[in-house]
């Protein structure tokens, strides 16, 4: 067989492949409306207002509710989100004792 | 059309002959350039179905948070502010909201204490969240101790593990009763945490929130659509590690696409004299070279898609999870609702495809528009 065709069916294969993504992304989509809901519910009972994806501070388990100018709030060494957060280093008395 | 098509299928056979003479070169750059391409794909994906998720999942958020502020940080809210903010025009209806943070120290991790509005669960009981009964081990039925404020312990009956389809909101969360949440953290009656505001038209929220700063100075609104923007600034191109990852990644490919625009290799140059002495066209030494580099980035393009695709939802973007767990010790699991658009793939595509495609043709113009004689000395 030409190179050329390898090539062209390995793509077409590659193309097939992406679209059938696609297609899943779709299904996947209509499936995933049930657990939305359930969530919607639960944040419409308990009056939620952010997601649970980071549950190591306060800032980051509540970002919305947050107040975003507080660096190290929950302790010494605490990671921010900040890109001053890895210019400012934690204050020497965190380490002391340790 | 047929001369056309035979034409390009010819140089198609030329360039992938001519790539496969440098075979460990060629594949170790297809393999370095599509890893390239599934970590800015998984990004992307990642990134916009955390933000489909959170726009889904917040629509019945409450439509405004009020918070008192104390010294630039909040504080506890008189629960009698709610009803004056109950009589401003366009208020539907105030809630005080009562929850807060809980540590504990058997687990190492911080559990969010919430009370219902509906009155649920009764004196005594709690919900938990499935990340939490996953982590304690504590099932429907077991007694769960809490350490209260006054150092006394406190035991209260786990009626209900909340669904592990909710984990995204509710992983980390223990639903408790009013009595319990103020004994146990020894919170003064007549104050909440904070104030939900539903409005009868939420095109009256900034209204209504400007109205609410105007009689509390010391407070501040939160509208729904900025808890929502949160979600888009967080997850933004400019956000946290994605911003590494994707720095790294785009470095990465200035270095290759720099690599090949700084021009050809001597045996290449010596190709492209050869061909042209035989008698091709500049221009199809621009379409083999195009070919060359089209090859090598479609290939990566659509194999580096469809794996970041794999990633991110079949198997739940395992290459972040160290970055997104952070020092955490509840992490909730959850599966996003897979999304993929055209737009998507078109940006991706200008991102990688072009850049290189481009890299490449350009040295080889430079090359192959000099005389054969000089290229192949």
């Amino acid at each position: 067989m030409r190179k050329s065709n390898i090539f062209i069916l390995i793509t077409c294969f590659n193309l097939a492949l992406l679209l059938l993504l696609a297609a899943h992304a779709r299904l996947g989509k209509q499936n995933a409306e049930v657990p939305q809901a359930v969530c919607a519910g639960i944040v419409k009972e308990l009056q939620l207002t952010d997601l649970c994806l980071f549950t190591e501070a306060r800032y980051t388990r509540h970002p919305s509710m947050a107040d975003f100018h507080a660096p190290f709030q929950d302790h010494p060494g605490a990671l921010d989100h900040f890109p001053s957060g890895s210019l400012v280093s934690p204050p020497r008395f965190s380490h002391e004792g340790l | 059309m047929s001369g056309l098509l035979a034409r390009h299928r010819n140089i198609i056979d030329f360039a992938l002959s001519s790539l496969l003479r440098r075979k460990a070169k060629n594949i170790s750059l297809l393999a370095v350039y599509t890893l390239i391409v599934i970590i800015i794909a998984s990004c992307m994906l990642f990134i916009n179905a955390l933000k489909q998720e959170a726009a889904a999942v917040l629509k019945d958020a409450p439509d405004m948070v009020v918070q008192k502020m104390v010294a630039g940080r909040h504080d506890l809210m008189p629960v009698s502010r709610g009803e004056v903010i109950g009589g401003i025009t366009g208020v539907r209806g105030v809630t005080a909201r009562l929850w807060g943070y809980y540590y504990d120290a058997v687990t190492r991790a911080n559990y969010t204490l919430t009370v219902s509005d509906g009155g649920q669960p009764a004196p005594g009981s709690i919900y938990i969240g499935s990340a939490i009964a996953r982590l304690t081990g504590f099932s429907q039925g077991d007694l769960m101790p809490l350490r209260t404020y006054k150092g006394e312990s406190k035991l209260l009956q786990v009626v209900r593990v909340l669904p592990a389809e909710a984990e995204i909101v509710s992983a980390d969360l223990i639903v408790l009763s009013e009595k319990d949440f103020r004994e146990l953290f020894n919170f003064p009656a007549g104050f909440a945490t904070d104030l939900a505001v539903s409005a009868g038209n939420p095109l009256e929220l900034a209204t209504i929130a400007a109205k609410i700063v105007h009689q509390f100075p010391d407070t501040r609104p939160i509208m729904k659509s900025e808890m929502l923007r949160t979600y888009d600034s967080i997850f933004d191109w400019r956000g946290g590690m994605i911003v590494v990852m994707f720095a790294v990644a785009v470095l990465a490919f200035i270095i290759f696409a720099w690599d090949k625009a700084s021009g050809l290799s001597a045996e290449e140059r010596r190709e492209i004299g050869i061909l042209k002495s035989i008698g091709w066209e500049t221009a199809d030494v621009l379409l083999l070279k195009f070919w060359e580099g089209a090859i090598i980035s479609l290939t990566a393009f659509l194999c580096g898609a469809t794996v970041a695709y794999c990633h991110v939802f079949f198997f739940s973007a395992s290459l972040f999870e160290h970055a997104l767990k952070g020092w955490a010790v509840l992490y909730p699991q959850f599966r996003l609702a897979p999304s993929i658009n055209a737009y998507q793939l078109t940006i991706l595509f200008f991102l990688t495809v072009v850049p290189y495609t481009a890299a490449t043709i350009i040295p080889s113009w430079r090359s192959a528009t000099v005389d054969p004689d000089s290229s192949m000395r």
